[in-house]
């Protein structure tokens, strides 16, 4: 069985994911201190509906990069590069780490290959921008949007 | 939904009440009030957005079995003149472009199915690569890739998956015209590497099934279906090529609609003209992913005979037919008394060619186009055929499914995939699946009843029902 789905009990640093409701697909939600903590753990909560991350291992490391401006039109950015990227590299991710230098944001993300006698969960086709909202939320940020299933 | 926003008007179709002032076109969804209250809100609040785009040609329609999606509601069907200024909506077509149901009638009777049900089951699991992370045999050079795109089913036909007969039962005959490889991203074509030929996860199932009843004879003879025949249906799209294409163009047509001044009531609905640059691109890349969807399910049509082949050695297995249900495409349609050329989306929803149609197969003129309501994997599916009023309708488009009747985080909650799977077993249905939980979020209890979702679409007048087809294995991605 894949990750449950309900708030995280991270206790490494304030923040954490959970899930709204979503007729179709899933709506994710990341919070954190900073907008980058933020993302790391909408990700989380993304890649969490593919596979269960407490039975991943971090076998290897893949980096993404993109350019924006606009910071509600980041996070699908940074959700699809990693959608992508996983996919490329057939692998299911579980940590994540992202920076940003003024529009240029860099990502590295931590996981492995996918191996047959692996649980499956759902595949994630991508971040829309349904709900997709990014704000400060209670001292930190919160970012949030529906992701297509 | 609360149906006080709604007013009747006429059989099984309903007007989104217009507020004061409101500058919009109509908005109609179709269906029964037992149906409609199934909805969430949000379903209208999307179809009334899409009420707004540009170029919008008659009302924004909702399928009996809508749900909310995201842009477009899922079941959302909407036409856009290019004359007028009329919009392409990356949303409104959706990640899993071309996502559709390749239907298989088969030579076999349930009875010879039933002894070796489960070795089938397996051969199936087995032999259609199915589920996240999990890829397929074939593996093509960008040229071939290139070609796939171009090619869409018949590129797949001369592969030798299949035969060349069978494409006049694939919608486009197998390949959309206007397809441009060069618009799709490098990314595009490398996620799509080892996945020409899978079958994916989430609501894509391939699944084995019975005809349990006719509800038209004519129709079932010329579709070639009588009680008791076994039929393949498999459901999915254009994989990460077409996930990939969406999710770029969401973000490029969202600009694109900034600059060009078009006020989104909903980023998701990010769209350009037609007639622009960004729109005509987009155009050329979805093109390429409808074509990648119709080779994809070409392969696995041809997969599937090859395990039916191995078990039962006489089985014929020829495609009924294919349809797609996330695309737009410009299509020739009467409005005021003048043939025009509309773009029509169809997000969730299904063409559906009325009896005569000239676009239709010879074999099926006289009964209209075969149109498949895929139900959940414990209650079952129904054939239908376009009617005459469809195309008035609404613009010849009908149902695609039972429709989510409840979230994936409240299906989790509610039931546990092994539970299921036992359960099914004792019902005769076989699932099997790299994904329990997959399974919970597609729980039968998680969709509307598709016994309603058909009896609307035939009230309604957009397709009536043919067969009701009964599951008997399921492979679950």
């Amino acid at each position: 069985m894949a990750a449950p789905v309900k708030t995280s009990q991270r206790e490494d640093r304030a923040g954490g994911f959970a899930y709204f409701h979503h007729d179709a697909d899933v709506g994710i939600i990341g919070r954190g201190a900073t907008v980058e903590r933020a993302f790391e753990s909408a990700a989380e909560a993304a890649f969490a509906v593919t596979a269960d991350p407490r039975s991943l291992r971090e076998t290897q490391e893949v980096s993404v990069s993109f350019v924006e401006d606009d910071l509600e039109l980041a996070l699908p950015q940074w959700l699809n590069a990693l959608i992508g990227a996983a996919r490329e590299r057939g692998m299911a991710l579980r940590r994540f780490a992202l920076s940003r230098e003024g529009s240029r944001w860099i990502g590295r993300a931590w996981g492995e290959p996918w191996r047959a006698d692996m649980e499956r969960g759902t595949e994630v086709k991508g971040a829309t921008l349904t709900m997709l909202s990014v704000r400060r939320s209670g001292g930190g940020w919160e970012a949030r949007c529906v992701v297509d299933v | 939904m609360d149906l006080e926003r709604l007013e009747p008007a006429g059989p099984w179709t309903w007007r989104v009440r217009r507020e004061s002032g409101a500058a919009r076109a109509e908005a109609i969804l179709y269906g029964d009030g037992g149906l409609l209250r199934t909805m969430d809100n949000k379903v209208l609040e999307q179809l009334t957005n899409v009420a707004r785009l540009p170029g919008l040609v008659g009302p924004a329609l909702a399928m009996p079995d809508a749900h909310w999606g995201y842009g477009f509601p899922i079941g959302g069907v909407a036409a856009f003149d290019p004359e007028r200024g009329g919009i392409i909506s990356a949303g409104g077509v959706g990640f899993d472009i071309s996502c559709g149901i390749r239907c298989l009638r088969t030579n076999l009777a349930s009875e010879q199915i039933a002894p070796l049900a489960p070795k089938l089951a397996d051969g199936l699991y087995r032999d259609i690569p199915a589920g996240v992370g999990v890829e397929g045999d074939l593996r093509l050079s960008a040229g071939e890739l290139d070609a796939v795109l171009l090619g869409g089913a018949r590129w797949a036909v001369q592969r030798g998956f299949g035969k060349d007969s069978e494409l006049e039962y694939v919608e486009e005959h197998g390949r959309i015209a206007g397809a441009r490889p060069e618009n799709v991203s490098a990314l595009a074509k490398k996620r799509q590497r080892g996945e020409m030929g899978t079958l994916g996860s989430g609501n894509h199932y391939l699944e084995v099934q019975v005809v349990e009843r006719i509800h038209n004879g004519a129709a079932a003879e010329a579709y070639g279906l009588r009680t008791g025949q076994i039929i393949v249906s498999i459901h999915c799209g254009s994989r990460g090529l077409g996930h990939q294409i969406g999710t770029e163009f969401l973000i490029t047509l969202a600009k694109a609609a900034g600059r060009l001044g078009i006020d989104l009531p909903d980023r998701e609905l990010a769209c350009a003209p037609v007639r622009s640059p960004e729109g005509e691109q987009y155009i050329g890349a979805m093109n390429a992913a409808i074509n990648c969807a119709l080779a994809n399910r070409q392969i696995l049509a041809h997969l599937t005979r090859r395990t039916f082949a191995h078990f039962f050695p006489g089985a014929r297995l020829e495609t009924l037919f294919d349809v797609s249900h996330n695309t737009c495409k410009p299509e020739r349609h009467e409005t005021n008394g003048k043939s025009r050329l509309l773009w029509v989306h169809r997000k969730g929803a299904t063409r559906a060619l009325a009896p005569g149609h000239p676009g239709l197969p010879q074999r099926y003129r006289d009964a209209g186009q075969p149109v498949v309501i895929g139900g959940s994997m414990g209650t079952g599916s129904y054939v239908l055929a376009g009617m005459d009023s469809s195309e008035a309708r609404a613009w010849g488009s009908a149902s695609h499914g039972a429709g989510r009747a409840m979230s994936r985080h409240q299906a989790l909650k509610q039931w546990q995939g092994r539970q299921l799977v036992d359960a099914l077993r004792e019902r005769g249905i076989l699932v099997r699946t790299r994904s329990m939980r997959g399974v919970a979020e597609e729980a039968p209890g998680a969709y509307k009843d598709v016994d309603r979702v058909a009896e609307a679409t035939e009230g309604a007048g957009l397709a009536s029902r043919v067969a009701f087809l009964r599951p008997l294995v399921c492979v679950k991605g």
